[in-house]
């Protein structure tokens, strides 16, 4: 099992590092970085107790590195599956903003460790050992791309700020809220307490055309699923670049699964309801 | 509940015993931001325009006026309507949208209220996007009246904001009082406090061009709580004048002149009972 990776570029390395923060962000504790012959991913899922959450990112590492050399567990599971702290690996690639050049390597020292040398603009290098735990094959199944749901609803999000906006206003007045949105290209969060009701309306969002083969769903009906709503806080507070793409596939009552594409990365988050 | 705001319910109009739009929210919520230290606001609305009264055991009341022409449109069918809502949660309405100061960006609003037992109502508007708030009232408290009228007026001051400001940026917290000289004589007029680093006095000069207007027929010394007055820092920041007055019982009246972001004025007033325990000379 071998992983050495090597960023030169500083244009890709400012990507890189900007990329692995939006990752990050969204994430709590422990999340899983797979390694690939062609991607890198970082997967959360959180066992339904926490909340359920489940999150998994996708990065080509052909648009990232000069170097990309691994070696899988063996020839035919030719894959890397480590568990790794976001906040930890966040904090050795926060000091590459000023780096020339990014390698990290899959290290055996006390004990297993990403290693990430970094060559400042002073000549100086900083060694970081980003403690990982390696996951062995028969728990892999846990962390396979997620199946699309099969929605009732899927639209496109609002601009993610005014999103934002809306979304950490209501939570500054209620714990759950109430996303429902429909196939005519309209979407509502709602929240209600003994002090007030909100409802905002989106319309005009636009339905990607995948939803529309099959279902023989009236455009109007609203799919609903009330979350909590630190969940979707979560999901938003590390997307401050708007991505190329951002949809939303409704499970009416069951599941909300949200996706974000952005050139060369893209980050699908599943937030289950809560009755 | 769907329409957006232009095609919202002229019908529904009928219903209304109030109604106001803003073409900008801020203009609203920033007032009422500055008078925020307590949840229970009492709306006044008389075809004058606006009040907003939040008051603090007693001893402390806050108002914020906003004139009926300041509103695109202020419709009322009683002389006077008056409900009492959450301000916390209003302002988080107000500010639905985030509350952006970028120019060229701002939240429509259009408040409607149908009488005793029905929801303030709000309807909110930015880029296309809109939020409808229905906040729950509550039958309004009687206001404390002060009775703190201008012929009971001893002395007075008119001070550009700016000046105020440093002072109090520069006041020690740990004082409990605020105490404030006003004299004919020196020191004319002084915030002095008493804290745990030992006594400060803030004096201004008479004929300080800060000093718009200095009317002070007797000298007098009281104390207020710091406690109370704090608040009203919120709203000297806003301000770009304050008129410092007390009467013959030493009641403070703060006036805040405040520009809003049409350069409109507004203005939000406290009131403050003077410390008792202060008094024993």
């Amino acid at each position: 099992m071998k992983f050495r990776g090597k960023i030169i570029d500083v244009a890709c390395l400012n990507h890189f590092t900007r990329k692995s923060h939006i990752c990050s962000k969204t994430l709590t504790k422990t999340c899983v970085l797979r390694l690939t012959p062609d991607n890198l991913f970082f997967i959360l899922s959180e066992k339904v107790a926490n909340g359920g959450v489940s999150m998994w990112c996708e990065l080509a590492q052909a648009n990232f590195f000069d170097e990309y050399q691994m070696e899988g567990v063996t020839q035919e599971d030719n894959e890397i599956c480590l568990e790794v702290a976001p906040e930890n690996l966040a904090r050795a690639l926060k000091t590459l903003q000023n780096a020339k050049a990014l390698k990290v390597k899959l290290t055996k020292k006390h004990c297993p460790c990403l290693t990430i040398p970094t060559l400042s603009t002073v000549s100086r290098v900083v060694m970081h050992d980003v403690p990982v735990d390696v996951i062995p094959r028969k728990l892999w199944h846990e962390f396979k791309e997620p199946h699309m749901p099969n929605f009732d609803v899927s639209i496109y999000l609002p601009p993610l700020k005014t999103l934002k906006n809306v979304v950490d206003r209501m939570k500054n007045l209620s714990n759950f809220l109430v996303l429902e949105a429909n196939m005519s290209g309209e979407m509502n969060l709602k929240i209600e307490t003994d002090l007030v009701s909100v409802t905002t309306h989106f319309k005009d969002l636009g339905n990607p055309p995948w939803g529309e083969d099959g279902s023989q769903r009236d455009s109007d009906a609203m799919a609903q699923a009330r979350l909590d709503v630190r969940r979707l806080q979560q999901f938003l507070m590390g997307q401050q670049v708007n991505p190329t793409k951002a949809l939303c596939n409704l499970v009416h009552q069951r599941l909300v699964h949200l996706i974000l594409l952005h050139e060369d990365v893209s980050l699908q988050y599943f937030i289950p309801t809560v009755a | 509940l769907n329409m957006p705001l232009s095609t919202q319910s002229q019908t529904d109009d009928e219903f209304y015993v109030f109604v106001a739009t803003l073409d900008n929210a801020r203009n609203l919520s920033n007032l009422l931001k500055a008078i925020a230290f307590k949840d229970h606001a009492i709306f006044t609305a008389t075809p004058n325009g606006l009040k907003v009264t939040v008051e603090d055991s007693k001893c402390m009341q806050a108002n914020a006026f906003i004139q009926a022409d300041i509103f695109q449109e202020f419709t009322i069918k009683d002389d006077l309507v008056g409900f009492q809502v959450n301000l916390t949660v209003l302002l988080d309405c107000l500010n639905i949208f985030g509350g952006s100061t970028v120019p060229g960006v701002s939240t429509a609003l259009r408040m409607c209220y149908v009488g005793y037992g029905y929801p303030l109502t709000l309807f909110l508007e930015e880029g296309g996007v809109v939020t409808v708030c229905k906040i729950n009232t509550q039958e309004p408290e009687e206001p404390i009246d002060f009775e703190f009228c201008s012929s009971n007026v001893t002395n007075k001051v008119i001070l550009q904001s700016e000046s105020l400001k440093d002072a109090f940026s520069e006041l020690d917290m740990t004082s409990e009082v605020l105490q404030i000289t006003m004299s004919p004589a020196q020191p004319y007029f002084r915030l002095s406090t008493f804290g745990n680093s030992g006594n400060a006095h803030y004096d201004y000069p008479k004929d300080s061009d800060m000093m718009e207007l200095f009317q002070c027929t007797k000298t007098q010394t009281n104390r207020y709580k710091m406690s109370l007055l704090k608040p009203s820092t919120k709203a000297l920041a806003l301000s770009c004048k304050v008129s410092v007055r007390t009467d013959n019982r030493g009641f403070l009246s703060l006036q805040y002149l405040v520009r809003n972001d049409d350069g409109q004025i507004c203005f939000v007033e406290y009131y403050c009972c003077p410390d008792e325990e202060g008094e024993e000379e």
